[in-house]
Order: C-alpha cells, then sequence, then structure tokens
C-alpha cells in the first residue's frame, strides 16, 4: 500500500516530465524545418568560413 | 572566390525591410530552387558573409531566408543580388501575409494531443489494477477508490485541455443552430467525466476517466490528420499570395528605380516593364513597343502588339520589348482584381458544402442521443435505480462514440493525399477530394491545359530550319526561342539587333539576314491564321515558320480515361473558333465553346450547377480562376497564374494531364474507403448498443472496445495506399 503512494507520484512525475520537454521542443521550434535540420546536420562547421 | 557585386540591376528592395527595435533590421525571402543541404550552406555562407549582415538562415522545408542585418539601413540589393549570382531567385515576402494564426492552431492541436496521449497513458495504468478487479482478483474497496481518485487527477485536468477545440466547435455549432460531430463528443466526455466523479465518490466501479481522455486521444489524432492537410496547402497558396504582389519597379521623380510592393502604387505613376515581367497594374503605354501576351487574362494564343498610347491590362506578360507605363489603377481597381472577386463569391459557395462526416453526424446524432434517453427512462421504467439507469446511458454514449466518425475520414484522406502528393498531386482539402469523388462532368481549358502552352515549330523543312538557327539563337523572342530549341545548338548570328515587336536581324556567315514578322523581311498584307515567324536573307526568298499550340501528348488518353470513367466532358476556351474546333475534333470532345470571356465561364459553371450536374473544372489561366472558383471542384496545373492555383482545389505539376484522371481515381477510392469505414461503424454501433442498453459494459470492455474499432477505421484507411495503383 505504502510503496503505491510513492511509485504512482514518480510515475506522474516522469509522465510530466515528459510532457514537459514536448512542449519544449515544440517550443524551440525544432519541427519548423524538419528537412533543413536533417541537411545540417551533415554540414561540417568549418564550411561556414569559406565563402 | 570573390562574388562581383553588380548596382546598377539590383532592385531597391527596402520597403520590404522591417525595422526592429534593437536598431538592426530584418528581411525575409522566398528562395526558388534551394531544395539541398548544399544549397542552403552555399547561401547561408555567402549571405552571412556580406558586410552588414549579422544572420542568414535558410529554412530548408519552405524555402525562405531570414536575413538580419545589424543597421536599421540594411542592403538590401546586395542580398538579392548575391542570391542571383548563386543562381537562387530571391522575392522578398510579407510574412504578415503567411497565415500566422493558422500556425498557432496547428501547435494548440499537438499540444491538446500530447495532453491527451499523457492524460491516457497515466489514466489507463491506474485503471488496470481496477480492470484487475473486475476478474474478481483481490482489490480491496479502498484500494480501488485510491486508483480512481488518482485517475481523476490525472485524467480530468487533461481531458477539460485536451477538449477545448472540441467543446469550443461545438458550442460555435450550437449557437448556428446545428449540430456538428463535436456536438456529442463534448457531450459524451463532459457526461462521462460526471459520472465518474459520482461514481468515485460513491466506491463504485464504474468510473471512466481513462476512457474520456483516450477519446479525444485518438479523436485529436483525427483532427490534427485534417488540420495538417489544411494546413499543408494553405502554407503553398500563401507563398504564391506572397509571390503574386512581390512589387512594381517605380521610376521615381528623381529618374531612379524603386520596387514598390504592389499595393502601394499609386495612380499615376510610372512603371518599368521589362521583358518577360507581369504587367502590375492597369496602365497606358507612354514608351517602348512590345507584344503583351494575354493568354492568362483571355485566353487568346496570339501576342498582341503595342506601342506608345495603348492600354494595357494587369496580368499581361511584356514579351519582347521594354515598356514604360503610367499607372491608371491601383492594384486592387485593375482588371485582375475585377477577377478576384468573382472568386471570392464563388469560394463563398464552396464553403457551404457539408462534408461526409458531418452528414453522417447530422444522422448519427439525433439517432444515439434517443437512443441514450431511451435507456435511461426505460430503465427507470423496468425498476433500475436512477444510478444504474444513467450508467447504462452514458456507457451507451462512451461505448458508440464516434471515434470512428472522427477518425475514419482524415485518416482516408491523408493517406490518399499523400498518394496523389508523390503523383506531383498537391491536394488543398480533404472537402476537395470528397468534392472530387462526386464529379460527373469535366471542364477543360484549351490553352495551357489541352495543350502545353507555348507555341512549338510545326511543317518546317530541315534545311529552312538549319538557316534560320543562328538568328533565332541571338533572339530572346519566344517564338525565335521555340524555333532555336527546335534547332538544338549551333553557331549563333553575330552584330544581331533586336527590333521590338519586329524582329530580329543579324549577320550569319557574312550574309546580312533577317528573322520577324512578314512585314519585318519586306511583305506586306501577310497574316496567316497560326502565330508565324519569317526568314529572309537580304534581297532573297522569305521562307516561313509556323508554330501552333501543341496538344499535350497524353491528352486523347486521358479524355479518352475520363470517357471510360462515365464522366462527361466539354472544352470552354476563350480562344478562337479554329484552334479549338480542331482540339476538341483530335481529342473526340463533341462539346465545345470558343472566344469565352471569363464571365461567360464562370455562367456556363453556374448553368450547369443549376442542372444538377456536378463539374470539375480544369484550367490555369486568370479568365479560368471564377470558374474554377465557381466549378464543384477544381483543378489547376503547376504552371499556371498563381491566382489559379489558388482557386483550384488540387494542382497538379509535371507535363501530362494523367494527373486528372488519376486524381479522381484516387478521390473515389478514398470515398469509398471512407463509407466501408462509415458502413463498420454503423455494424460496430448496432452491436454495441444493446450490450450497454442491458449493462454488459464495463470500463474494461468499452477501453477495448473503443480502440479496437479505431484501430479497424485506420487499418481500413491504410488501404489507401495500394488504390488507384497502375
Amino acid at each position: 500500500m505504502g510503496i503505491i503512494l510513492i511509485l504512482a507520484p514518480i510515475s506522474m512525475a516522469l509522465g510530466l516530465a515528459g510532457l514537459g520537454a514536448f512542449w519544449w521542443t515544440l517550443r524551440s521550434g525544432q519541427y519548423d524545418d524538419p528537412a533543413g535540420d536533417a541537411a545540417r546536420i551533415l554540414m561540417d562547421d568549418s564550411d561556414n568560413r569559406i565563402g | 572566390m570573390a562574388l562581383t557585386y553588380d548596382l546598377a540591376r539590383a532592385p531597391d528592395l527596402s520597403a520590404f525591410l522591417r525595422k526592429d527595435k534593437d536598431g538592426s533590421a530584418h528581411l525575409e525571402l522566398l528562395v526558388k530552387g534551394a531544395r539541398c543541404a548544399a544549397c542552403m550552406s552555399k547561401i547561408e555562407s555567402a549571405v552571412a558573409s556580406l558586410p552588414d549582415v549579422s544572420m542568414a538562415r535558410l529554412n530548408l522545408t519552405e524555402g525562405r531566408l531570414a536575413v538580419r542585418f545589424a543597421s536599421p539601413r540594411g542592403d538590401t540589393a546586395r542580398v538579392v543580388a548575391t542570391l542571383d549570382k548563386l543562381g537562387y531567385p530571391a522575392t522578398p515576402f510579407d510574412p504578415a501575409k503567411a497565415a500566422e494564426a493558422h500556425d498557432q492552431e496547428s501547435r494548440r492541436l499537438i499540444l491538446a494531443l500530447a495532453v491527451a496521449g499523457f492524460g491516457a497513458g497515466n489514466a489507463m495504468m491506474f485503471s488496470v489494477p481496477v480492470w484487475a478487479g473486475l476478474f474478481g482478483q483481490e482489490l480491496g474497496p479502498a484500494t480501488r477508490s485510491i486508483m480512481l481518485w488518482l485517475s481523476a487527477i490525472v485524467a480530468t485536468p487533461c481531458a477539460i485541455y485536451a477538449g477545448l477545440p472540441f467543446f469550443e466547435s461545438a458550442w460555435r455549432s450550437l449557437k448556428a443552430g446545428k449540430a456538428n460531430m463535436d456536438v456529442p463528443i463534448s457531450v459524451g466526455v463532459i457526461l462521462t467525466l460526471f459520472i465518474s466523479f459520482v461514481e468515485t465518490f460513491l466506491n463504485g466501479r464504474d468510473a471512466y476517466f481513462d476512457a474520456a481522455v483516450s477519446l479525444l486521444f485518438l479523436l485529436l489524432i483525427g483532427r490534427w490528420l485534417d488540420h495538417r492537410l489544411r494546413a499543408r496547402a494553405r502554407s503553398a497558396a500563401a507563398d504564391l499570395l506572397a509571390l503574386q504582389a512581390p512589387a512594381a519597379t517605380v521610376l521615381g521623380q528623381d529618374g531612379l528605380e524603386r520596387i514598390k510592393p504592389l499595393s502601394d502604387v499609386a495612380v499615376g505613376e510610372r512603371i518599368l516593364v521589362r521583358p518577360g515581367e507581369r504587367i502590375p497594374v492597369d496602365g497606358f503605354i507612354e514608351d517602348g513597343v512590345s507584344e503583351l501576351d494575354n493568354a492568362l487574362l483571355t485566353g487568346e494564343t496570339a501576342p498582341v502588339d503595342v506601342r506608345p498610347g495603348d492600354t494595357c491590362r494587369a496580368g499581361a506578360v511584356n514579351l519582347t520589348g521594354q515598356l514604360r507605363i503610367l499607372a491608371i489603377a491601383r492594384s486592387e481597381d485593375s482588371a485582375v482584381a475585377a477577377i478576384a472577386r468573382l472568386v471570392e463569391a464563388g469560394a463563398q459557395t464552396k464553403s457551404l458544402y457539408v462534408r461526409l462526416a458531418d452528414k453522417a453526424a447530422s444522422v448519427y446524432v439525433p439517432v444515439i442521443h434517443s437512443v441514450a434517453a431511451l435507456t435511461f427512462f426505460g430503465g427507470l421504467a423496468f425498476g433500475l435505480g436512477p444510478r444504474e439507469a444513467l450508467l447504462r446511458a452514458v456507457a451507451l454514449l462512451i461505448i458508440t462514440c464516434p471515434c470512428a466518425l472522427g477518425l475514419a475520414v482524415p485518416a482516408v484522406q491523408i493517406t490518399a493525399s499523400a498518394r496523389l502528393f508523390r503523383k506531383g498531386v498537391l491536394v488543398k482539402s480533404g472537402a476537395a477530394l470528397e468534392r472530387l469523388a462526386e464529379v460527373d462532368h469535366v471542364v477543360f481549358d484549351k490553352t495551357g491545359v489541352l495543350t502545353e502552352g507555348r507555341p512549338r515549330l510545326i511543317e518546317a523543312p530541315a534545311e529552312a530550319l538549319a538557316l534560320a538557327a543562328p538568328l533565332a539563337r541571338a533572339s530572346a523572342h519566344p517564338l525565335a526561342r521555340a524555333l532555336a530549341a527546335e534547332a538544338g545548338p549551333g553557331p549563333r548570328a553575330t552584330d544581331v539587333v533586336e527590333t521590338p515587336g519586329q524582329g530580329v536581324e543579324g549577320l550569319i556567315a557574312g550574309r546580312r539576314a533577317r528573322l520577324g514578322r512578314a512585314s519585318f523581311v519586306g511583305l506586306e498584307g501577310v497574316r496567316g491564321g497560326e502565330t508565324e515567324l519569317w526568314f529572309a536573307y537580304e534581297g532573297e526568298t522569305r521562307i516561313p515558320f509556323r508554330f501552333s499550340d501543341q496538344l499535350r501528348p497524353d491528352a486523347a488518353q486521358t479524355i479518352a480515361a475520363l470517357q471510360a470513367l462515365g464522366l462527361s466532358v466539354e472544352i470552354l476556351s476563350g480562344d478562337l473558333e479554329g484552334p479549338v474546333a480542331r482540339a476538341a475534333q483530335t481529342l473526340h470532345i463533341d462539346h465545345w465553346r470558343s472566344g469565352q470571356t471569363p464571365q461567360d465561364k464562370a455562367a456556363v459553371i453556374d448553368a450547369l450547377t443549376a442542372q444538377g450536374r456536378k463539374v470539375l473544372m480544369v484550367g490555369d489561366g486568370l479568365n479560368d480562376t471564377a470558374a474554377l472558383a465557381k466549378a464543384h471542384a477544381a483543378m489547376a496545373p503547376g504552371a499556371a497564374l498563381d491566382a489559379s492555383q489558388n482557386a483550384a482545389d488540387l494542382v497538379f505539376s509535371g507535363e501530362g494531364l494523367e494527373a486528372v484522371a488519376d486524381s479522381i481515381g484516387v478521390a473515389r477510392a478514398a470515398r469509398s474507403r471512407a463509407l466501408e469505414n462509415f458502413g463498420f461503424s454503423a455494424v460496430y454501433n448496432l452491436g454495441a448498443i444493446p450490450l450497454a442498453m442491458f449493462g454488459f459494459v464495463n470500463p474494461l470492455i468499452a477501453a477495448l472496445a473503443m480502440s479496437g474499432s479505431s484501430l479497424v477505421v485506420t487499418l481500413n484507411a491504410l488501404r489507401m495506399h495500394g488504390a488507384g495503383r497502375r
């Protein structure tokens, strides 16, 4: 019985953390340019200095 | 590898520069052709290395470049010139025109979906022990009570937040005196939460918190799919709108050229229109000789000659010479705007269309609600307590939830439009697919739809072609270019002088030659029916080259396919009788009309609609836009004028017309999938209603039945992936 009262809030807190993380990714525009982000990860930073 | 900077040609875009409070400024540009990672790094590094530019970031998905300048007077011209040098033409983009509010809505739906997902998952976790208790396992009433309360704490706020989109829509619908799908959903969710609280208070076992949230979760998936479909098309349309009215080159009092947003052009201003540009507003030609292509305005294929003193209408394309025009109307008062108003009127009639799901809801809502009421009062009459009677009525509402209705149609439509998208067809909304499936009559525009919309050389001997080709290659005239394209690569004429509206003169291997209209080579009073070009060496025989607008290679095949589908076909063209009759004859189309004005076309569509026909209009020109907007469904080729693409429900790209027949096939398949899903839901509900009425439904059965029905409906929708595959 006691263990439920400990585990239940923990599980809810974990769920809320996941929800909060999703909200953050949404707010910081991580889904705005999927094609661009997919390409950006392949670019070397040094490329930017050659112009 | 420094980029040289050509000041003379760079337009001034400072009108599009937005100033920020901190003294910087930013500019949004729509960049054409940026499609790969390499383009992205090339564009960003080139623009960011310009002086005064503090940031350049390209959104590859939408093809938009955001440039931030360190000072409020940013050098916009230099940015555009740099992009031009790299081979990416850029247009200023007014983000105010993009549907900002729409994006908010999308974000809200995703968040509601996430909240509902969180709520459903966590409430379900507390439900599992309660469900286990239903089978006689040991679960004391105290533990069950704790589980139910925990479930309530998680599910209730989630259900209220995730349910808001439905509650709001239901309220709007009720205020308008109608009942849409969201009314039973809202009633169901609110009643379920209420009865579950009562049960939890009374230490009962029938609490449906988990069912309420997972119902919303499943419905939100459907809602979001539907929204995404529209949002994608709408952002495409917003880009087009932004492109459509970019700017006019205005000549100031000081003689300087200045790019102004079209809406700022005032009557009496002098505007420069270069060859290849569109006339921005109705005007009076002050200087310059050229030919105007009115094809998109009137459907005429032959260009019209203009000289100082003539008037020109907004929307026409300037073909050969530079023109200076005096604006005689503002953008809103120009010829184009009159057509735009017709389009608006058409769009309004279209919005009255009742969607399949709402039609189903109009039957479903009264039936289910009266059965639920019957269950409650019948239960009372047969001696059940009010609590048990209400529980059965609510269980009935939950188990017959319109999940399948909410998910059935969007799931089918998103798979159908994904199929069409791969074939190069952009579907603007789910309603468009539904309307397209009902079509029984197809009206085609001729120029640019049945035909390729550009002149192609016909009947010319190879040796004549070889003679004229060097001059043609040196000219910018569309007919000469068509000739050069036919001849292939080769030598160019030298000392070339182009006379706007007349032709081109130059030296071919030392001999003086001319290519142009009949009078230009010394022939008077010769003018054939076809568009033509004459070639002559000085003082020698003249050789004519005739051009005609060829039918698309698969036009005949597409018409035959449409007729095989049981559709009647008609041509409505603004072109002259001869070419229209010839096209109709070649394609075996019995009904055709020529010389139609935009108003005529719209009137024909109205008349057909009045006869009860469901018309699909396929057109590309400005003269088609009103008809496109008024027709039951409308398609436009990707090469069409932006206004036409906006008025159309579907836009197809590529050379072929086959997309028209394909789309109808997929739309019909989607419709039958959706109807199957409705049929499935009806059968399922018929089975579920007696179960609920006689009290066999408990929370576990409700949860299983609900997700089960949604799964079946979604799987059936996925069968669309194979539909229409050849």
